[in-house]
């Protein structure tokens, strides 16, 4: 992906944004110098770009979050340095946002500056096999939600269909066509696919762009 | 193979719920359970169903006391701070003979805790939760399928029983993401003549009350339940077994801990120890028969437990102490790895006979 400044990661909760946003975060690492991961969720405690920290530093990528993410301390609060992402232009950012509309709402106080600026993506990420995004209108419902929360509209789409462990490639392939039906009805483009490392060298083919990850996270 | 969905463990629960007929939830938001509440808020008003966020959990367990008094599939849900709030509503559904769903997404305690995992409202749950002489039926998810499943089955033994399900999870599981099928077979309520549904001038008042000032009567009224229980004890005990049949060391444990002592159990296998793993999935009744089995064989049981020890009682009285019953836990939070459990295996395996 040619990336942009600032690429914004936005979706429904369990979408699957701290997985791209960590591997993007990493992918970038490898091309440039100053890339930092925003971890703006103000909606979950569990599961978060933070949780990386070890990984980011060993990379060089500076982590921009709350002192409060991850301390077990419930409290949805921003980072003391939130404003290095738009005043430091020599800063290549990816902004992992907290899930829904209520999640995006982080997002809002930096919109304008954002949009001034003008050197962003903000991407949408989608998940066919997520209960509340399972066809085009519901997945655009809350595109709507999330754009009206933060006062910045998408420019694409992230597809990130997934079942975690189970995936298939199939199960990918399947997904393109809720992908396409999306970006149709949105006018927005799919910019990126996502999938499990494993399933990358079957489907790289196929499928472009497409983005293998290390999951973050493993199973118990 | 799509047919399935990729489900928070909170989820599941709230999606299954809605699958099982139930039109109402009240809630209070607390971690690590809030999905619930959220999942809820989008989904209930679509589908004509009333999601209420009350002002406190113990309005909210009051709120399930009325819903169910009308006959209709309800639920709350909250975590351990949380569901103490709700344990005189719990104790009042119990002599009301009411049917609900209450779902426990435990975390770290006493008091307030933390936001981490944690089974140590084991004690509150199996024991009643509330003041008197009552049961719930406990169930233990160690999956997001399970997650949805015993939600499904726990409304119908509520109705069966006309008394409280409980869920009891904990952070771990309404936190996971896992696929998750939803193809259930949903039993009907059964007709529920007792509800105050309205005599249309056709019947008698129903009452439903548990308030009983004739000391004879309440007692009878406690005998009735714990003949019902009986029932339950010999009809609705679940439980699944790994590896017991020829096994040395028995480890006993459920929810996420079993999945921890599954792991642990294949890497002592490895090592040429016989383990196996006993999971109740009915906390309450306990599953007392394959423990009593399986001390007429084994050298000792392992109880592996997020907390100071609480299940480790029911499975000494379960095994009739003709095992000694070790303890291999974390608390406040923690979670066992399978090392820890695996050297506990090795420890007790060696140190027996």
């Amino acid at each position: 992906m040619n990336y942009k400044r600032l690429t914004i990661l936005c979706g429904h909760y369990g979408s699957g944004k701290t997985n791209i946003a960590v591997n993007m975060a990493f992918e970038l690492a490898e091309q440039r110098k100053n890339v930092a991961v925003a971890d703006l969720d103000i909606v979950n405690p569990y599961f978060r770009s933070k949780d990386s920290d070890k990984e980011f530093e060993e990379k060089g990528i500076r982590l921009i979050c709350s002192d409060f993410a991850s301390s077990n301390v419930d409290l949805p609060s921003m980072p003391a340095d939130l404003y290095s992402i738009t005043d430091d232009k020599e800063l290549t950012v990816v902004l992992d946002i907290g899930g829904d509309d209520r999640g995006a709402l982080a997002l809002g106080r930096l919109s304008e500056l954002i949009k001034s600026e003008n050197d962003y993506e903000m991407l949408m990420v989608i998940n066919k096999f997520r209960p509340l995004t399972p066809d085009a209108d519901s997945t655009i419902e809350v595109m709507r939600e999330i754009e009206g929360a933060c006062g910045i509209p998408f420019t694409g789409i992230i597809n990130n269909s997934n079942l975690a462990e189970e995936t298939t490639a199939e199960d990918v392939l399947s997904s393109m066509k809720y992908a396409d039906e999306v970006s149709q009805k949105s006018g927005l483009p799919v910019a990126l696919t996502t999938v499990k490392e494993s399933l990358y060298d079957d489907l790289k083919d196929q499928i472009s762009p497409l983005m293998g990850m290390v999951l973050q996270k493993k199973p118990i | 193979m799509s047919e399935k969905i990729l489900m928070k463990g909170n989820e599941a629960i709230a999606e299954a719920a809605i699958i099982a007929g139930c039109r109402h939830y009240f809630g209070y938001p607390i971690t690590p359970q809030t999905e619930i509440a959220a999942y809820m808020a989008k989904k209930m008003p679509k589908i004509g169903g009333c999601f209420l966020q009350a002002e406190s959990e113990i309005a909210a367990i009051n709120m399930v006391y009325g819903v169910a008094s009308a006959g209709k599939r309800v639920m709350t849900s909250s975590s351990s701070p949380g569901v103490s709030l709700k344990g005189e509503g719990l104790s009042y559904l119990a002599g009301s003979d009411l049917p609900s769903l209450i779902v426990n997404v435990q975390r770290g305690g006493p008091g307030l805790g933390g936001i981490q995992p944690s089974q140590s409202d084991y004690f509150q749950s199996t024991r009643g939760g509330g003041h008197g002489d009552y049961h719930m039926i406990v169930l233990a998810p160690a999956s997001v399928q399970e997650m949805a499943q015993l939600t499904v089955k726990g409304f119908e033994l509520a109705d069966t029983y006309r008394m409280t399900s409980m869920i009891l999870a904990d952070g771990t599981m309404g936190q996971m993401m896992e696929p998750v099928s939803l193809d259930f077979d949903v039993k009907p309520a059964p007709e529920k003549p007792w509800a105050t549904t309205g005599t249309q001038m056709a019947r008698e008042h129903n009452i439903v009350n548990s308030l009983s000032l004739v000391p004879e009567e309440l007692e009878q009224f406690n005998f009735a339940r714990y003949d019902r229980y009986k029932i339950i004890e010999e009809n609705e005990t679940m439980y699944e077994e790994y590896m017991v049949e020829d096994a040395d060391i028995v480890l006993a444990a459920f929810g996420i801990a079993a999945r921890v002592s599954k792991n642990a159990v294949d890497e002592a296998r490895k090592m040429g120890i016989k383990a196996g793993l006993i999971r109740p999935i009915t906390l309450w009744p306990f599953p007392k028969a394959p423990f009593k089995a399986a001390a007429d064989h084994c050298k000792a049981f392992i109880s592996v437990e997020l907390s100071m020890g609480q299940m480790i009682e029911d499975v000494r009285l379960a095994s009739e102490c003709k095992r000694s019953v070790y303890l291999c836990n974390r608390a406040g939070g923690m979670i066992p790895d399978p090392k820890q459990v695996l050297d506990s295996i090795i420890k007790v395996n060696g140190g027996n006979e």
